[in-house]
């Protein structure tokens, strides 16, 4: 487990001392990656059969300490990120040497210590650990950001990190210490903390601090920074603002709901109702964006915004259904998200083209990315045969299980909104004609297998779908 | 022999040092002589403090003179605290000030200013140890006044306008105190201070001691440059020489927040300081205007230190608004947060005066594109600054997080806010910062400038390990100051 989070912090240190070598550099974040998600790997049968190992770094304070412990959203998580980092990894190779990035080294050194973070938020122990690997991604992701240095990724950078500073300083914790104050503890348990320590009037107001405070889920309206952390290179906004650290922030969002307030002692609570609300607003208005954005990158944040509601939204649903489906759809999402980022990123290296308008006809003369980028839409409306179905199909279950009737409607609107913006460029990519200008071909080798692997892994998941089905029923008992 | 005279020793070397520098010569002599100075001090303030943790509270008679006739040197756990937070910083400024100094002050001078150095490091150290008000006095100017000579020392002409000023400022603070530790004498009969705190337990309702509360009150703040009494801080910390701006950052207003805490807590108590005289109210005030005006106008600096002066307004803030919360977290998370910002500040300051010794400049517009110049330099610049917004893995985040805890125990909202608000702030004027030194184009004149030499980065780096560090392994500073919190508090007069 320490080896999970020390392989990249090692990886990250190798990475600035083969800088001068780019092929061994590259060979070094490959190797990184396989090795970390084998780490997470070998853990998974251990969890699955009901292992809950923790393991305590460092006391911080009296009665506190720093301390990892693997439960099943945290594994289903660390496995989807560090496998989606082996073949993001394979991208950024071919990305950055494609585009001819600068100061890849420290790039690679950046990502690395994201996704050590990334790994310290899946498996951390307390609320405390979480917390500081929280911000250590924040900061990490900063650099990444602002990777090109034109005052445009300056700007999306103090966005970014005004932003989630603010709010994780300011909500996150306040609520963490709050919550501290009144339990005396900050470890992750089954059925909660607060339960019975606080008023559900103090329990209200601490879930809307928690659930604004997590900054990375992106609620309306505190979703700028997600827009703004797309200048960033693709590789960077495929596996981290669509996998790594918006995913961190709805993880934190469904552990926190799970295991400090527990779902019985949070149902009945209004502010839960209104939370639900809420995230069901940011999902329509969020979409609605989405649907007026021309640059492609940023309608796929935009779509992420969405998507990412959908997952607080099903946590905050409390029964079982809609924890095991926010689960999913953590997985499901990353999946066809990537494949989106992917593709774009692919279409950019190939043509330079970065806006909706500019894609009709592209799917000729670059099948295999269009390809992948029509199966992520599909992963991202929720329809079979890909993983995105499942995880909606739970979660419409739950919602109809709880008598919520209103997130049924917020259900229908938004997959009809996603089916509005994204199936028209896939039409435009393979049935409308090109400029005749166009002489390009498909993006380098590494970028298209990366895509294709992504989208075949979104369609598997839909075939296969148990390994993160038994981790996420393992999160509510196993009651199936 | 030497175990049983350790207090005595703390202030005895120091100040035979500041004697026995002038003679050494136009050398390093001097340098040298300050050198072994602080760290003889630094060992012996750690074998004291060490001592009280096992031993409890140490008392020392001054030539053998019996108190309350003769001085008594008292060291408990919370001043044997604040005296290693003095001897390490000043034992790791040192060390930079070889280099440093050597450039900022003319050769002929460097042997004054090594025995100002020693004579104002003895002062701190001596109000800190003594048990004896006007003892502590004495000490006081005598840490002043080489105080207004190292400020006077530095290159720009309006170094002098800045000492002057501060000298002003700092004698009407020290006059207040000695009026006050007057009336203290003329209503008590001792200067003692454990005497005083026995004898004023009944004297509540006595003018001449509430008029000696105003005084001494007053007079602290002057020297820890509590908002609205910070006038003098800006001026000298931006013209002093760096090495003193950093000596000075951590360790003299530390000092004077220690005095606040000695006479609110040991010598008036609970009931005369907080039921009585409602000095909380006052301190919480002006600590909450501090904090956000401070890094309000931190923001608004060009010059980089004068920034940093101003963020220290605002960190003494929250220093001065854990002591006034009364209560052991807040008194624990004011106590954390003197010994966690001497280290931050004094990490900043000696980073900045890394880039000035390249550059002779410390405006941030020379300062675009340098962290490529000087990788080492901005990257301890940047990871104080992460301390001083209180990011976990450092000080900062343990300071914050017993101030939070402090404010929410109680219930106090507003403070709460206050402190997340300066610590946002804080987010901006450090970022400044870095995106000028990481972001914007270096100038055509920084293509030529240098890494600074090891002499200087080797003990700034020292002192940004020491954030990490007591940001992880918190059993010295939250243990420490947490018993000293509780024995103050108990010695007061129990919990409020």
């Amino acid at each position: 487990m320490i080896a999970a989070l020390a392989v990249p912090l090692v990886g990250a240190l190798l990475i600035v001392l083969a800088g001068r070598k780019p092929n061994l550099r590259d060979a070094v974040t490959l190797i990184t990656a396989t090795t970390l998600f084998l780490c997470v790997a070998s853990l998974t049968p251990d969890v699955l059969a009901g292992a809950r190992p923790r393991v305590a770094l460092a006391q911080i304070l009296p009665g506190m300490s720093v301390a990892l412990a693997i439960e099943p959203l945290g594994m289903l998580f660390a496995l989807v990120a560090s496998f989606l980092w082996i073949v993001n990894s394979v991208y950024s190779i071919g990305y950055m040497r494609g585009n001819r990035e600068s100061k890849q080294t420290r790039f690679y050194a950046y990502f690395s210590i994201a996704l050590a973070a990334t790994i310290g938020v899946a498996f951390a122990g307390d609320l405390l650990t979480l917390f500081l690997s929280y911000e250590v991604l924040t900061l990490s992701t900063y650099p990444l950001v602002t990777h090109k240095g034109t005052p445009e990724a300056i700007r999306g950078g103090r966005v970014y990190l005004g932003l989630l500073l603010s709010t994780s300083v300011g909500l996150f914790f306040v609520a963490i210490v709050w919550t501290w104050q009144l339990t005396g503890t900050l470890n992750f348990t089954t059925g909660g903390i607060l339960s019975g320590r606080a008023s559900p009037l103090v329990a209200g107001i601490l879930l809307v601090l928690f659930c604004f405070g997590i900054g990375k889920a992106a609620l309306m309206p505190l979703h700028r920074w997600l827009p703004a952390a797309m200048v960033a290179p693709t590789p960077v906004s495929a596996l981290l603002h669509a996998v790594a650290v918006v995913k961190a922030g709805v993880f934190t969002v469904l552990k926190v709901v799970v295991y400090i307030f527990g779902l019985e002692f949070l149902q009945g609570n209004g502010a839960a109702d209104v939370m639900v609300y809420v995230a069901g607003a940011t999902i329509v208005i969020a979409s609605v964006i989405a649907l007026r954005q021309d640059n492609l990158k940023r309608r796929l944040a935009y779509s992420t915004v969405a998507q990412l509601s959908y997952v607080i939204m099903a946590s905050l649903l409390l029964v079982p259904w809609s924890v095991v489906g926010a689960a999913l759809h953590i997985a499901a999402h990353a999946f066809g998200k990537i494949t989106l980022f992917f593709a774009a990123g692919s279409i950019y290296t190939a043509s330079r083209k970065t806006n909706v308008s500019q894609l009709a006809g592209i799917g000729r003369r670059m099948p295999w990315t269009m390809g992948a980028f029509a199966i992520g839409a599909l992963t991202m409306i929720g329809v079979p045969p890909t993983v995105g179905f499942i995880s909606k199909w739970y979660i419409l279950l739950a919602a109809m299980d709880s008598a919520h009737s209103l997130v049924v409607v917020v259900l229908i609107v938004s997959t009809l909104l996603n089916a509005a913006y994204y199936l028209p460029i896939v039409y435009g990519a393979f049935f409308q004609s090109a400029p005749r200008t166009d002489l390009h071909g498909e993006a380098p080798l590494p970028i298209v297998a990366a895509t294709v692997a992504c989208a075949a892994g979104a369609v598997l998941l839909f075939w296969l779908p148990g390994l993160p089905l038994a981790l996420s029923w393992d999160i509510v008992g196993g009651a199936r | 022999m030497i175990g049983d005279n350790l207090p005595a020793l703390i202030v005895v070397i120091p100040l035979l040092g500041a004697v026995i520098a002038p003679l050494l010569g136009r050398g390093q002599g001097p340098w040298w002589l300050a050198t072994v100075v602080c760290s003889t001090v630094l060992a012996l303030s750690g074998l004291l403090l060490t001592r009280v943790l096992a031993h409890g509270t140490l008392s020392y008679a001054l030539g053998g003179w019996v108190p309350p006739i003769g001085i008594e040197y008292r060291v408990d756990r919370l001043n044997a605290l604040v005296l290693l937070i003095v001897a390490a910083i000043s034992a790791v400024v040192t060390l930079y000030a070889r280099l440093s100094v050597a450039k900022e002050i003319a050769p002929e001078r460097l042997r004054f200013f090594y025995s100002a150095y020693l004579m104002c490091i003895t002062g701190l150290l001596g109000i800190t140890i003594t048990g004896d008000a006007f003892n502590l006095y004495v000490l006081l100017e005598i840490s002043s006044i080489s105080t207004y000579i190292l400020v006077a020392l530095g290159r720009q002409p309006q170094a002098l306008r800045a000492s002057f000023n501060y000298l002003v400022l700092g004698t009407i603070g020290a006059t207040f105190l000695l009026i006050g530790i007057g009336y203290l004498y003329l209503a008590t009969g001792t200067l003692n201070m454990t005497d005083l705190a026995v004898r004023l337990g009944e004297m509540s309702h006595n003018r001449t001691v509430r008029s000696a509360f105003a005084f001494i009150i007053v007079g602290a703040s002057l020297k820890l440059a509590l908002f609205p009494l910070h006038a003098w801080l800006p001026n000298a910390y931006t013209y002093a020489p760096s090495a003193v701006t950093a000596l000075l950052a951590a360790t003299a207003t530390k000092v004077g927040a220690y005095i606040l805490l000695r006479f609110l807590f040991t010598i008036f108590g609970l009931e005369l300081s907080f039921a009585t005289l409602r000095a909380d109210v006052v301190i919480l005030l002006a600590a909450s205007v501090a904090v956000i005006v401070g890094s309000l106008a931190a923001i608004r600096q060009d010059d980089v230190k004068r920034m940093l002066a101003y963020s220290s307004i605002a960190q003494i803030g929250y220093i001065a608004l854990g002591i006034a919360l009364v209560s052991v977290t807040g008194l624990s998370a004011g106590i954390l947060h003197l010994f966690n910002h001497a280290l931050m500040k004094a990490a900043l300051f000696l980073a900045l005066g890394c880039v000035a010794y390249r550059i002779n400049s410390t405006n941030i517009r020379d300062l675009h594109g340098l962290a490529r110049r000087m990788p080492w330099t901005f990257a301890a610049f940047t990871a104080g600054g992460l301390s001083l917004i209180g990011v976990p893995l450092t000080t900062g985040f343990i300071s914050k997080w017993y101030l939070l805890r402090a404010t929410i125990e109680r219930g106090w909202w507003p403070l709460a806010i206050i402190i997340i608000v300066g610590s946002l702030l804080a987010v901006v004027y450090v970022w400044r910062v870095v995106e000028a030194a990481y972001f914007h184009p270096p100038a055509e004149s920084a293509k030529a400038i240098h890494e600074a030499p090891a002499g200087l980065l080797l003990p700034t780096w020292a002192l940004v390990l020491a954030n990490v560090y007591f940001g992880i392994d918190t059993q010295l500073s939250v243990g420490t100051a947490t018993a000293a919190a509780r024995a103050l508090l108990a010695a007061a007069g129990g919990t409020p």
